[in-house]
């Protein structure tokens, strides 16, 4: 890795989060206690509503229905504050803005002048080169989603959240964006809530498991991620953690 | 274009209809005038209404313009502050209850009798449903894509000129739609009240001489402005969904 990417390779920390989300004083999940490990790539799982976006939004500083009682840190002891960026289930390209303007908005935003080079190189590398100046209307569930990615690695912050960015694709163009997001998001401490067990046997180095009581770490086979998906420790992992998630409900 | 064909196969409908009333029931012409006669009018009467034309048209498009202008400034200042807005939009909402006909005359007293005070009956009738339209588009953006710009680190200046006023510029034109329909009405309403020129004022002096087929141009004169007015700015809504 690191082609093209040279500028910037921030160390990424490790992050932890404890403690426990309340809404109207009803507990919604927690007590938790979750190490998302440097670097690396967790998946959490669970069935809907039991607070996975919430998790995610909390990690991220968003606001939040309810409260959260606990604390978030990070390892090398800064804050989050943007150290972090986000990629949701939508892609929310803005539809009036070409896909190179879309992947330059964080900068847009902050006042900065765009670093126009730097977007192409990110749009050659998800495999946009050609459709830089197309709008968002023009282009497929798959490019739309490889141009949420390219503008979510222009920010290079060391943490990425991603919220099912790859649920609303057919079944091919997921695993290539798979793929291309554990390529692109290498050395990065990634956290993918996500409702599909096979996604996270494939991408995770670590899983867990969301229970309103718990965050239970889930083994992961023996190999690093990408896993082969049809290895047999990959579909056997995947087998057993679907029967928990069906369990557990 | 079959459209188009409707739309004047209607009006020549309605015309042969008006005809055949006022040959039947032989009313008088400064009752009801016929078509013809009206399109006589308007022929015989060619600059006089094209000059009168041309002030309320001058009336309303500066009506529409400052109207606008005030409108989207508004809505941004609104948009960007909570408490302004608690603070602002029930004054607003108040001054909607008040008959802008019923001001007419005080507005002439203020501005007087020239082109002025049409001016700001247009403003005063369109600033609202503009700003109000426009309010609503920029306050309606996902709460997604705003939640992305808080993580990107955006300013709320270049959160407001970069996502919030693009986003807002259909619901801008819906505004102008409305505002290009009620702008020659403020225009012509100040012009009954008081003036020496203008579609209204010709109008009202028709009228009163019972040159009805004058009026009757006057009047067609000011629907098919307003009309083209309205075409106009479907355009310019159309172009700004677009961009």
């Amino acid at each position: 890795m690191g082609h093209g990417h040279a500028r910037g390779v921030i160390q990424a920390p490790a992050i932890d989060v404890r403690g426990t989300q309340y809404i109207d004083s009803v507990r919604l999940f927690g007590r938790i206690d979750m190490h998302l490990p440097a670097g690396q790539w967790t998946c959490v799982l669970g069935r809907s509503g039991v607070g996975k976006s919430t998790l995610l939004r909390l990690i991220a500083g968003l606001t939040l229905a309810g409260e959260f009682e606990g604390d978030i840190t990070a390892s090398d002891g800064a804050g989050l504050a943007h150290r972090i960026s986000v990629m949701a289930q939508s892609d929310l390209l803005l539809p009036w803005l070409s896909v190179l303007e879309n992947t330059v908005l964080g900068a847009r935003l902050r006042g900065q002048t765009p670093d126009f080079d730097r977007a192409e190189n990110m749009l050659k590398r998800v495999g946009l080169a050609d459709d830089m100046w197309k709008k968002p209307g023009a282009l497929s569930g798959g490019m739309r989603q490889r141009t949420a990615l390219a503008r979510t690695l222009m920010e290079d912050r060391p943490v990425a959240l991603l919220d099912e960015p790859f649920s609303a694709l057919d079944a091919s163009t997921r695993a290539d964006m798979q793929e291309l997001a554990a390529e692109v998001l290498l050395g990065k401490t990634v956290l993918l809530v996500t409702h599909d067990p096979a996604e996270a046997v494939r991408l995770g180095h670590q899983i867990i498991v969301l229970t309103p009581d718990a965050a239970q770490p889930w083994p992961t086979p023996d190999m690093p991620p990408t896993r082969d998906q049809y290895a047999p420790a990959t579909v056997a992992c995947q087998a057993a953690l679907l029967a928990h998630l069906r369990e557990i409900r | 274009m079959t459209r188009i064909r409707y739309a004047l196969g209607a009006c020549a409908f309605a015309l042969l209809l008006w005809q055949g009333i006022v040959w039947v029931t032989g009313v008088p012409s400064f009752i009801l005038p016929s078509p013809l006669r009206v399109a006589q009018a308007a022929l015989d009467n060619r600059v006089l209404i094209a000059e009168n034309a041309l002030v309320t048209a001058t009336e309303v498009i500066l009506g529409l313009i400052i109207g606008t202008v005030l409108g989207a400034v508004t809505a941004i200042q609104l948009a960007n502050s909570d408490r302004l807005h608690r603070l602002v939009m029930p004054l607003l909402i108040f001054t909607q209850a008040v008959p802008v006909f019923a001001l007419a005359p005080i507005l002439t007293l203020w501005f007087g009798y020239g082109i002025a005070s049409k001016v700001v009956m247009a403003v005063l009738i369109i600033y609202f449903p503009v700003t109000s339209a426009f309010y609503d588009g920029l306050t309606r953006v996902p709460a997604d894509i705003l939640d992305m710009a808080k993580t990107m680190g955006g300013t709320k200046r270049q959160i407001m000129r970069r996502i919030k006023i693009p986003h807002a510029l259909p619901s801008l034109g819906t505004g102008l739609k409305l505002a290009a329909v009620y702008a020659p009405i403020g225009a012509v309403i100040g012009e009954w009240v008081g003036a020496s020129k203008g579609l209204g004022y010709l109008m009202l002096l028709a009228n009163g001489r019972a040159k009805t087929d004058l009026m009757f141009a006057s009047l067609f004169t000011l629907a098919i402005m307003t009309l083209l007015l309205h075409l106009a700015v479907i355009k310019a809504s159309d172009y700004l969904r677009k961009s």
